[in-house]
Parts: structure tokens; sequence; C-alpha cells
């Protein structure tokens, strides 16, 4: 496995006029881990994620990923063409609402193969044999693939939405809250889910939630945020046993144990 | 001159018309790429026309000889309103031949019989967005077309062979032009398709209501969109054509009384009756006259 770092993240801040959504956040991220970033509502969580992906531009500093090609590219100095295909083939991005990351009116087939089209694909009988594939690998009955994921549970929608995204074999893939609004079955199905794919594909991800225990079951490291900066950071087991900052500690006591 | 309030020639003002000529020109010199323009009212109702009728009044002169056609059709009611209001406005000579004409603007077809240079092909277009329904905003569908991101075109295409097992869209289906633009053809049949790939005749595309002007210049590449294992192909007919006899041709389907008698007729008029002039007869043809 490669040493080098997979994404190089520098001092990166972003204020929404005078307000601070996130400020001097580094980190790297290496091919195959997993990072958490969990702190509460308003922490400056999304905002940091959502500059890592390009989603928004940082007020200032830099992010950098680690191409194919070898370079390190900085992310808002590279063309909107350029990044747009990086974010369909070299990265996922899996939404809380799975309606935002799926076609809503196109068959489960066509949402997984979007990718593959988009990347030039241009065999239908290869495409359906790679959706298929990919549905049964998130446990969806390979008989749903020409429904609509408009007649999909909220976990199965998610589920499909995770196959969408990895379908073109990515890196990276950024997952905002990926179990918000599920059932605890239904999560706890998904969170063994992911971590199966994240450890046979070799993933690496960012992951944003509020929920510690999906952070301590998917992630190697972590990192805690509040009022927009990163308080505390380190291996998952560490942070949630020995947390050190004041938050972190009132943050791992108000789990409810059951 | 008396005092009453006059029509410029072709109804639109010169001002208006060099507006959208320049529209035309850019067009042209990018196959494919939908061109803005300020579209302007007609006196008809949008759906009817008023995207062609605004590209044909911009291009008319007083020695061109019109063509109108709906459906393939010269006598049927948008075919015979436009063709009048051309007449009363700007006073041109008006044909039903294509051979003839010099301008055809046309609903839906195009003419069976070959274009050639110099003739002019004006498309009247509803949604001149391929991308528009399986992308509603605007935005994206115009940066997609930027970026070249046309992956969505085919899961549009995927849709239509999971659902039916074969590529089912039959009408307005999407083409790649010059390798750089996809575009829809207007509502066309996909029969006409091949027609419009290195046409000798120049094409042009007006929506009104959208304000979007397109073209496919003389000579220009135009590929309809398939999989390696489904490829395009066009309608084909078991019968030929009931009063002409003609093959190869597109049919439209006449429903003859209450019994389930029908026919399938050619829908280009024009090209029916020049064959039947030429002593080609279908088999209902002697039907036809002997009833008369």
């Amino acid at each position: 496995m490669s040493t080098l770092p997979l994404l190089k993240v520098n001092d990166v801040s972003k204020f929404y006029g005078s307000r601070i959504g996130c400020r001097n956040v580094s980190f790297e991220l290496y091919p195959g881990e997993v990072l958490a970033i969990v702190g509460e509502s308003g922490s400056g969580k999304t905002t940091l994620l959502s500059c890592l992906s390009t989603r928004l531009m940082p007020t200032s500093g830099i992010v950098e990923y680690h191409m194919r090609d070898g370079q390190y590219r900085d992310l808002a100095r590279m063309g909107e063409a350029e990044r747009r295909f990086l974010m369909r083939t070299d990265w996922g991005f899996v939404h809380q609402n799975p309606a935002e990351g799926l076609r809503m009116t196109v068959s489960a087939g066509a949402n997984v193969g979007e990718r593959l089209m988009a990347v030039g694909d241009r065999h239908y009988g290869n495409i359906r044999a790679t959706a298929s594939d990919w549905l049964e690998r998130v446990e969806i009955g390979v008989d749903r693939i020409d429904d609509q994921p408009r007649a999909f549970s909220g976990g199965m929608r998610q589920r499909l939405q995770i196959a969408r995204n990895l379908v073109t074999s990515p890196r990276l893939v950024f997952m905002d809250e990926p179990t918000g609004g599920l059932d605890v079955s239904v999560q706890a199905r998904l969170l063994d889910l992911v971590r199966g794919l994240v450890h046979d594909l070799g993933l690496a991800a960012i992951i944003v939630t509020h929920d510690l225990a999906v952070a301590r079951l998917l992630s190697h490291r972590m990192m805690v945020m509040k009022d927009g900066a990163v308080i505390e950071q380190g291996l998952t087991d560490r942070v949630l046993d020995d947390p050190r900052e004041p938050y972190t500690q009132l943050l791992v006591s108000s789990i409810l144990q059951v | 001159m008396n005092d009453l309030a006059t029509y410029n020639f072709a109804y639109l003002d010169e001002q208006t018309k060099r507006m959208i000529r320049r529209a035309i020109l850019k067009a042209i010199a990018i196959p494919g790429y939908q061109v803005p323009f300020a579209s302007r009212e007609m006196p008809m109702p949008y759906g009817w026309g008023t995207g062609g009728v605004q590209v044909t009044a911009s291009i008319l002169g007083p020695k061109d000889v019109l063509k109108v056609i709906d459906q393939g059709a010269d006598d049927t009611t948008n075919a015979v309103s436009i063709r009048a209001f051309f007449q009363k406005v700007a006073n041109v000579a008006v044909t039903t031949r294509t051979k003839e004409a010099t301008i055809i603007q046309t609903r839906h077809r195009i003419p069976e019989e070959k274009l050639t240079e110099g003739q002019i092909l004006v498309y009247q277009v509803p949604i001149p967005e391929p991308l528009r329904f399986l992308e509603p905003r605007e935005t994206e569908t115009r940066k997609m077309h930027a970026l070249e991101e046309y992956g969505l075109m085919h899961v549009k295409l995927y849709e239509d062979i999971a659902r039916n097992g074969h590529i089912a869209t039959t009408y307005a289906y999407p083409v790649k032009v010059e390798g750089r633009y996809v575009m829809d053809p207007s509502p066309t049949p996909k029969f006409d398709n091949p027609k419009m790939h290195m046409s000798e005749a120049l094409q042009l595309f007006g929506a009104g209501r959208e304000k979007r002007i397109y073209a496919v210049p003389p000579y220009t590449d135009v590929v309809s969109l398939d999989f390696d294992d489904h490829p395009f192909e066009i309608q084909s007919f078991d019968k030929p054509c009931a009063l002409c006899g003609a093959e190869d041709v597109y049919l439209d389907e006449v429903i003859l009384d209450d019994k389930g008698g029908r026919m399938f007729v050619c829908s280009d008029t024009d090209h029916c009756e020049d064959r039947r002039a030429c002593g080609h007869a279908g088999h209902m043809l002697a039907h036809q006259e002997a009833a008369e």
C-alpha cells in the first residue's frame, strides 16, 4: 500500500460573512483509512465536508488530492470539468437524504449504471450486469432492478445510493450522516454493509456523524469539532475511551447506556 | 400609401430580423448549440410554430419559394395557416412541391425527397433541451452541455430498454452533432434521423416559447445515440403505402370505419402525389377512384 496521503488538508477555514463555518483545520488522510468527524449540530462538520469535497470553496487554506497519476493537485485550482469528472469517478458522496443523491424517477439499475454511462460505457448488457452485481452486494434483490427508488424503503434507498457511488471503484468516499433518519436495526445492517465494503475495497472514507456509535463502528480515526474548530483528534478507540478535552468527555458521557 | 398601419415585409421589423439572423449565424457556427434569442410575440399561440415562423420570417426574401408542412402534409391546419400568413405578410410564392421550394418550414417531419444544396429546412421546436425530462434545472443542463457530460442521455435509453426490451423512443430521438453537442431533433420520428446526417440542406431549429435557436449546417455529422448491443434502428413498415405503393417511407395510419378498417399511407403528401402522378399505384388506389 502506498504510504503517501490521499488527501492533504492544510489550514482550511470557511467564513460565512463574519460567522465562522470552520477554521484552521489540518489533517492528512491515507488510502484505506476511515476518518469520522463528530460534533454537535452547528459545529462545522458539514461545512468542513463541503469544503473538502469541493461543494464549497474554502475561504482560506489548501486541500490537495493525490491523483491517480501520482500528482498532488490543489482542488480549488482545478477546472470545473476536471473537478466534476473526479467527483463522479474517483470520489463518492453519500447524502443523508437519499433523494438528493439518487434520481428518484429512473430505475435502480439506471441509478447504479449512470456513472458507468457517464464515463463512456456503451454496452447495455455489461452495464446491467454490473448494476445487478452491485445491487446484490448491497443486499437489494436483483428482481428490484427495474423498480424506481420511490418504491424503496429508506434503508434500501440508502444502500442503493451507496451502490451508485461505489460502482466506479472510487478511492475516496464522503458520507454525510449516512445513517440519519434510519431506525436502529436498519442502521445496524447498513453499518455492517459499509464496514464490509470499505474493508473489501480498501476505500478511504470521511464520515460526518453526530452518532458516536457510528464513529466507533466504522472509523479508524476521529476528529471532534466544536464551534468550527477541531478540538481533539486521534485513534477512535483512544478518543472514545480516554477523552481528554472537557467537551469530548461531555459528548462521550452523554451517550445513553441501555 | 394610406394612413393605415402596415406590416414590414415578412411581419417582423428589421431590427428583430437582424437579432434573429445573428442568433442563426451563431447557431450555424456552433452546430447543435442552443443559442438564446429574444423571441417575439407572434400572431399565433405558442405551440403553433412561433419559433419556426420567426426563423422563416428572418431568412425569407421576396424571391424565395416557401413550402410549409405539418406532420408531412401540406394541407393540414398548421401548414395552411402559416403558408397563408407568409403569403399575406411577405407576398412570397408558395408551393407544395419539395423540389421547387427554397425554404421549407416543417413540423414533425423531414420530406421524403432528398433535400439539395441551397434549400433551407426550418423546424418548429416545442422543447429544445434534450436533457430536460431527466434534469429539470436549466443551469445544470447548460453546464452539462458545456462540459460535454452526456451520460444522462444514455440513462434515458437504458430505461427504455429496461422497460420495453428495446429502445422505445420513437420521436425526438437524441442525436450528437459533429461529435460535440447532443441535440433534440424536434419531435420528428426517428425514421427521419438518418436524413439529417450529411444533409446537403441547411437545417434551422426555432423554439419560440423556449427562446432558443439551433442549427445543423450542410454536410454535418449527425449520429443517433445508442448502445453497442442495442444499435439505433429506424421504424419499418410491413406494407407499402396504400395509395402510391411506396416502400421505405414513413406511413400514417388512417382509420377508415368503425369496424377496424384502416390503411397506411405516406405521411409526406407531396411525395405520395408525385408518385401517383408518375403512375405508381398502391392496392387501395383503385378502390378510392372507384368510390369517387
